[in-house]
């Protein structure tokens, strides 16, 4: 990787630093329990779809709600392939790759019939996109029970890795590596690829004909793009991220039910792209974390301290977690209105890395 | 006598009742500067937006280097060698001057998601060259020190210079130029002047809408004039100047 040779000293001490304690962070994590490795992971998920999301919306600026619906179709993919359901036991590294093609296909079928809208027409669009695709899982029960409908499908296989299996606990070097721990490590390989591949495609041709349609379609065409393909490859290529997100939520859960799929879940996807900052891939690492960990955290301590100060529970934490969510989002649109984080044109790297 | 490197024959053009353009037909020769005249809604945007694609053309068709251009969809435009600008510039504001020009060479590269993922050596070959085009491109235009600044951050000759660095990244063989010096003062429009000759002299062609008659007059090896739609005339400029017609258009019937 280019990036490496271009660091400085301190950077790479940062670098190591960073690793170390990412490393660490599962065991630190588990010393408070293991829902907080749990919680973390679906923190590392949820930056995945994020980043997935990131593409369509922060590079190419069209606007989708209806993200969600490709999570969904890779987690039902796996959870067909892996399951008793049709007692089929697929490896994982099978299983993953055919869930992003088919969320690939999926968003290339989102893609094609809304190429002509923009802004608030797309959304409504996506939004109703994803909402088919949820009442589909639900429906999809009779007269062939393919998604066994609102009872989901259970006993889904594990990730296994020759005789390492991500269901139970195993002790290496005296270090307890239970489940969530294997999968957080996991995630975090998977984490580092999306991060390289999504680097790579901000600074390449396509990456730069995504972020030329978000800035001006009309001179975009003029200057010779394609439009309509980049912008379904800018659909396609999300929709993969999203079903590879998707397939290994469905191994983490070893379940899955249309529930898990609503349009709230979309939006929360794109509140962390929007807050973090649109279109800077840090900016949306970070606002992923926030909005996964907050409402955990909420949930942990609002009830103990209501307990502790009134004797008795006043604010519901589900409640209070939107109540947060909301003013959060409020606040941010007010004062920061391009994200915590906002994407500062690359001008420094560009010059440093391609020179 | 040169050849043919444009040839537009019997366009036409509706919104609605409105007949923006009628039965326009012109010829435009390579390596001249051929300008576009005309009052205020003659039509001369209009028959831009059909040359490039931008607009879907009602009657007519369009002839470029001697085979029919396929003007529903622009970017082929833009592959068969037509490039342009806007009258009311179209920039890419967030991104930086470097990267609106290598947005340009698009149309004549061909990394895919692929190259980019896995940055084969072919790609970052690729690359590199869109990358030196690009600068030597902002130098020729005059801008090779804004480079690192975003196109917004711009001044609004250089925005202007930008977006001709743009249109010719995708190496065209004519540049459609939309008022270019509109908004542009004195100065500005003397360095453009200057911008424009240069281009001619490296081999290019160029179609030019101007508001500003003294510059085109005085750049234009033909001109020709539209009037509610339709060529009243098409001629060197000292006849188009001395035209009844134009002289009508421009300053209406004369009492009498």
């Amino acid at each position: 990787m280019g990036m490496l040779k271009d660091m400085g000293h301190r950077e790479k001490i940062g670098l190591a630093l960073i690793t170390v304690a990412l490393m660490a962070l599962p065991f630190v994590l588990a010393s408070a329990g293991t829902a907080w490795v749990r919680i973390m992971n679906f923190a590392v998920l949820f930056v995945l779809l994020s980043l997935g999301l990131n593409i369509v919306v922060g590079f190419a600026g069209l606007l989708d709600l209806g993200y969600v619906a490709f999570y969904a179709v890779g987690a039902y993919v796996y959870a067909l392939l892996a399951s008793p359901h049709f007692g089929l036991h697929l490896p994982f590294w099978v299983i993953l790759p055919i869930g992003a093609a088919v969320a690939c296909v999926a968003g290339v079928i989102l893609g094609a019939p809304t190429l002509r809208l923009r802004g608030d027409y797309l959304a409504i669009v996506t939004l109703g996109f994803g909402e088919i695709v949820r009442i589909f899982m639900n429906n999809l029960s009779n007269p062939i029970n393919i998604t066994n409908g609102p009872k989901g499908i259970n006993r889904i296989d594990s990730f296994q890795i020759g005789p390492v299996n991500f269901a139970g606990s195993d002790t290496l070097a005296g270090l307890v590596f239970s489940g969530p721990i294997k999968y957080y490590y996991f995630l975090m390989l998977v984490l580092l690829a999306v991060i390289v591949i999504n680097r790579r495609l901000q600074d390449s041709r396509i990456g730069r004909a995504w972020v030329a349609i978000r800035e001006d379609e009309v001179a975009a065409k003029a200057s010779g793009i394609n439009t309509r393909n980049i912008k379904l490859l800018a659909f396609a290529m999300g929709a993969s991220f999203g079903g590879i997100a998707g397939g290994m939520f469905a191994a983490m859960q070893t379940f899955v039910s249309p529930e898990s799929f609503v349009l709230n879940e979309s939006i929360m996807i794109l509140a962390m792209v929007v807050l973090g900052g649109m279109g800077n891939i840090w900016g949306v690492i970070a606002g992923a974390v926030l909005l996964s960990f907050v409402p955990e955290l909420l949930r942990y301590t609002v009830e103990p301290v209501q307990m502790a100060l009134f004797g008795k529970m006043l604010v519901d934490p589900e409640v209070l977690r939107m109540l947060v969510f909301g003013l959060a989002l409020v606040l941010t649109m007010r004062f920061r209105p391009a994200g915590l984080w906002p994407e500062t044109r690359h001008r420094r790297e560009l010059s440093e890395n391609r020179a | 006598m040169s050849a043919v490197l444009l040839e537009a024959r019997g366009i036409g053009k509706r919104f609605g009742g409105v007949q923006a353009l009628k039965d326009v037909s012109l010829t435009i020769k390579s390596g001249e500067i051929y300008g576009l005249i005309g009052p205020n809604g003659a039509g001369k945007t209009t028959l831009f937006n059909v040359f490039t694609g931008l607009y879907p053309r009602d009657d007519g068709e369009v002839l470029f280097g001697g085979s029919p251009l396929h003007l529903e969809s622009p970017h082929e435009v833009a592959a068969a060698g037509i490039a342009r600008t806007f009258q009311n510039i179209r920039l890419f504001g967030n991104m930086t001057a470097r990267e609106n020009v290598m947005v340009g060479r698009h149309v004549r590269t061909r990394a895919g998601v692929v190259g980019a993922m896995l940055r084969t050596r072919a790609e970052r070959t690729e690359e590199t060259a869109i990358r030196r085009r690009a600068d030597e491109l902002l130098h020729y235009v005059g801008i090779a020190d804004r480079a690192d600044d975003l196109a917004r951050h711009l001044s609004y000759g250089d925005q202007r210079r930008l977006e001709i660095a743009r249109a010719l990244a995708t190496e065209p063989k004519l540049l459609a130029l939309d008022e270019p010096a509109a908004g542009m003062n004195a100065t500005e429009t003397a360095g453009l002047r200057d911008l424009i000759e240069g281009l001619r002299r490296d081999g290019l062609t160029v179609l030019l809408i101007e508001h500003d008659v003294k510059l085109v007059l005085g750049l234009c090896d033909r001109v020709a004039v539209l009037d509610y739609g339709q060529k009243i005339a098409e001629d060197v400029p000292e006849a188009v100047r001395a035209n009844p017609k134009v002289i009508e258009a421009y300053l209406g019937t004369s009492a009498h």
